[in-house]
């Protein structure tokens, strides 16, 4: 099948495996930003191939890991409201809050629906003005056109019944960060494919610059993954330190012009907290001023609910790639997909779930080829 | 409108009798109106002697050997979608329900909860469905029953069917009988009728050309007793959960592993690519005319060559091994070379974001 089957060849795979075996002198040390390629490299096993050359430390790049849980309790309060719809993408359902889930308000009566698209939200507040339609509108980059349309369109239409509980990232602060942080151990990164679609690689390049790392715009097949790693090898090897596109088929330097455009016009950069690492400045998108109307933290009077991090929970460590999830002590232990701890559990994008679902430390240790 | 049968029946009554196009609250009042539902659209369609003697319990005669008994109860959104609707899954589910313990399915009861305000046509479309289901597989309806709940109460219709079928002591594979070595084999494609649903929602946002594979596998399992008997170790129709839930089931039970290779999965372009979309795995998307078979391996060729034989199973393939290492987990050996184990879901598959 076209733009599938062929990304997930296995001769292409194997070759790609060799070109890394022969090109790595020495052990290098990778992060996969995003949570979706996180998901492709544990499925797939491809860590595994050439784990003697390239360490992959699994980035932040999960939207549903970094939401903090205080916006997770904000959205269990206003989704438990009678006259409310609280409309989200489908894994925020099963995100523990502090005392319950989504899942669990909509059992207990909460009228809580999945959307494919956020526009479907602005649907329903059309189709029922009486009903307050809030969406819970998370993510990277990637998620930020078409939550902006949403509002856009709102406003457009000059629904007053419908809001959006926001909690947008952004991801070259969060390399910023990384790469600053004082026992950094990353020497180079897959940038995410579907950010960049968005937004371009120019943002990478005075990071690439400054910060001496090699960073290789990155697809989510396993020959996508493959190609960036052996493209990010070739780098640290040689040397170089630039902004490489591996995901051509997708991604222009410049990115989606229009969309970039819809984000600036509905959101400003803020500052934001990030589950498990703290306050990135200007990290997070709000809405701008002008679109107020549309802010459901206002709206419902959400801003004083505050939470506090479970104390066992080790996401903050795992997402800054010091500790591999199965080295948490509560993995698979207290903490499961049935009853996660921390956020990075819970998404099937996330490290921890992608390594339990996976069975990573419970097969016995790969017979290496 | 009146709920009271006798009113109904009589000359002032607005809906006079017949004239119904959707189901009333009146039609499960036990009066005329019950009388006329049963009648005219359930016995017409499902009418054989036993079911026709109307009594309080259907009387049959005795097979004679083990019986098997199996009930499941169908709830689906929406009631018809591409390849099936309700009434075929409530008919081959249960049959196939029997077939996996080995079974030759003999009768079928059906227990109907219907939503007032149902609209008479699709019932009519659903009943002529599981009409035609029993049929093909030469199962008679012989008793069933009713119900009508307040709009509201429920989702259109609910429908329960239990079958009764017999198992020889020579055929009788089971969850547990899955050893060391056996062959692990496919019937068809894997993940239509789960996806087939999901496109059929409306708020799903793109089109699809998938069906559901909802079929009766009845006639698979006869060629597969004929061609291996009792090298055929456990059978499994992979229908919520998918195969990855059905094989995790099977090596639990048996205490075995598993090792399945992801080159082998027979997943139909369409289907792996709408799972891409929405960020699900195939391997726990729902079948509803498929089986997993484990057969020991001297047979496995000729339990495949059997399948293939027929038109259910033209896509049969094998696609992976039972081993006695790594025991109640199933591994994946995934198409890059890489091996991943494939676990029970916690809950159901959630869309990702993106």
């Amino acid at each position: 099948m076209k733009y599938l089957a062929e990304y997930r060849d296995p001769d292409l795979a194997r070759g790609l495996v060799t070109r890394i075996k022969a090109t790595a002198t020495r052990h290098w040390v990778l992060m996969e930003v995003c949570g979706g390629q996180t998901h492709t490299i544990v499925r797939h096993g491809i860590d595994e191939l050439v784990a003697d050359q390239v360490e992959m430390i699994h980035g932040p790049g999960c939207p549903v890991c970094v939401t903090p849980l205080e916006q997770i309790d904000r959205a269990l309060a206003v989704a438990s409201r009678p006259a409310v719809i609280f409309t989200s993408f489908g894994d925020m359902l099963r995100v523990p809050g502090s005392r319950t889930d989504l899942l669990h308000v909509r059992a207990q009566g909460g009228d809580v629906r999945v959307v494919y698209s956020p526009l479907d939200a602005v649907e329903l507040a059309r189709r029922h003005p009486e009903r307050e339609v809030v969406f819970f509108a998370v993510g990277f980059e990637t998620t930020a056109p078409a939550n902006a349309m949403a509002v856009w369109r709102a406003h457009q239409l000059g629904l007053t019944n419908f809001s959006v509980l926001v909690s947008h990232v952004t991801v070259p602060p969060a390399i910023t960060a990384i790469v600053e942080s004082p026992d950094n151990r990353v020497q180079g990164f897959l940038a995410a494919g579907h950010v960049c679609t968005v937004m371009g690689w120019r943002q990478y390049e005075p990071l690439a610059a400054r910060y001496r790392v090699p960073i290789v715009v990155t697809g989510f097949e396993p020959v996508d993954i493959l190609e960036g790693m052996a493209m990010a090898v070739s780098q640290l090897e040689e040397g170089r330190h630039e902004v490489e596109n591996q995901y051509v088929r997708s991604v222009r330097r410049d990115g989606n012009r229009l969309a970039q455009e819809l984000i600036t016009r509905i959101f400003q950069p803020v500052d934001r907290q990030w589950r498990g690492i703290g306050m990135i400045p200007a990290s997070g998108l709000g809405l701008r001023p002008e679109f107020a109307a549309f802010d459901a933290e206002a709206k419902f009077g959400l801003t004083n609910i505050r939470a506090q991090e479970p104390a066992a929970c080790r996401a903050g460590d795992v997402l800054r790639g010091r500790l591999k999830p199965h080295e948490c002590p509560v993995f698979g232990r207290e903490c499961t997909p049935e009853h996660p701890l921390g956020a990075p559990m819970v998404s099937s994008e996330g490290a921890c779930a992608a390594y339990y679902n996976c069975g990573r430390a419970r097969l016995p240790a790969a017979k290496t080829a | 409108m009146t709920n009271d049968p006798s009113l109904a029946a009589g000359p002032v009554c607005p809906v006079p009798l017949g004239s119904a196009t959707h189901v009333l609250l009146g039609h499960g009042s036990g009066g005329k109106l019950s009388a006329e539902l049963l009648r005219e659209r359930f016995l017409r369609r499902f009418g054989n002697p036993a079911l026709a003697a109307l009594g309080d319990a259907a009387v049959l005669d005795n097979p004679g050997g083990r019986l098997v008994v199996s009930t499941d109860t169908f709830v689906v959104t929406p009631l018809e979608f591409p390849g099936g609707d309700i009434g075929t899954l409530a008919v081959n589910g249960t049959l196939n329900d029997l077939a996996m313990m080995g079974a030759e399915p003999c009768w079928l009861t059906a227990g109907f909860v219907l939503e007032e305000g149902l609209s008479f046509t699709v019932l009519d479309r659903v009943l002529d469905s599981m009409a035609r289901a029993a049929a093909a597989a030469g199962v008679p309806i012989v008793t069933g029953d009713t119900k009508v709940v307040e709009r509201g109460k429920a989702d259109g219709l609910y429908v329960n069917t239990t079958g009764i079928g017999t198992q020889t002591e020579e055929f009788s594979p089971g969850p547990a009988g899955a050893a060391p070595g056996d062959a692990i084999l496919v019937s068809g494609a894997i993940g239509r009728h789960g996806m087939a649903v999901m496109a059929a929602r409306e708020d799903l946002g793109f089109a699809t050309t998938i069906t559901s594979d909802t079929a009766c596998l009845v006639p698979l399992v006869q060629r597969l007793r004929a061609s291996a008997g009792g090298a055929v170790h456990a059978l499994r129709d992979p229908t919520r959960g998918g195969v990855a839930s059905a094989l995790n089931e099977l090596a639990r039970a048996a205490d075995v592993g598993m090792v399945l290779e992801e080159r082998a999965l027979p997943i139909p372009g369409p289907v792996a690519a709408a799972c891409a979309v929405l960020g699900l795995d195939p391997l726990y998307v729902a079948n509803e005319g498929m089986l997993v078979a484990v057969v020991a391996e001297e047979r496995a060729e000729a339990a495949l060559a059997a399948l293939r034989d027929h038109p259910l199973g033209r896509e049969a393939v094998r696609i992976g091994t039972v081993t006695s290492e790594h025991r109640r987990l199933v591994e994946l050996r995934t198409a890059v070379g890489g091996r991943r184990i494939v676990d029970m879901l916690p809950g159901d598959q959630l869309p990702r974001i993106c």
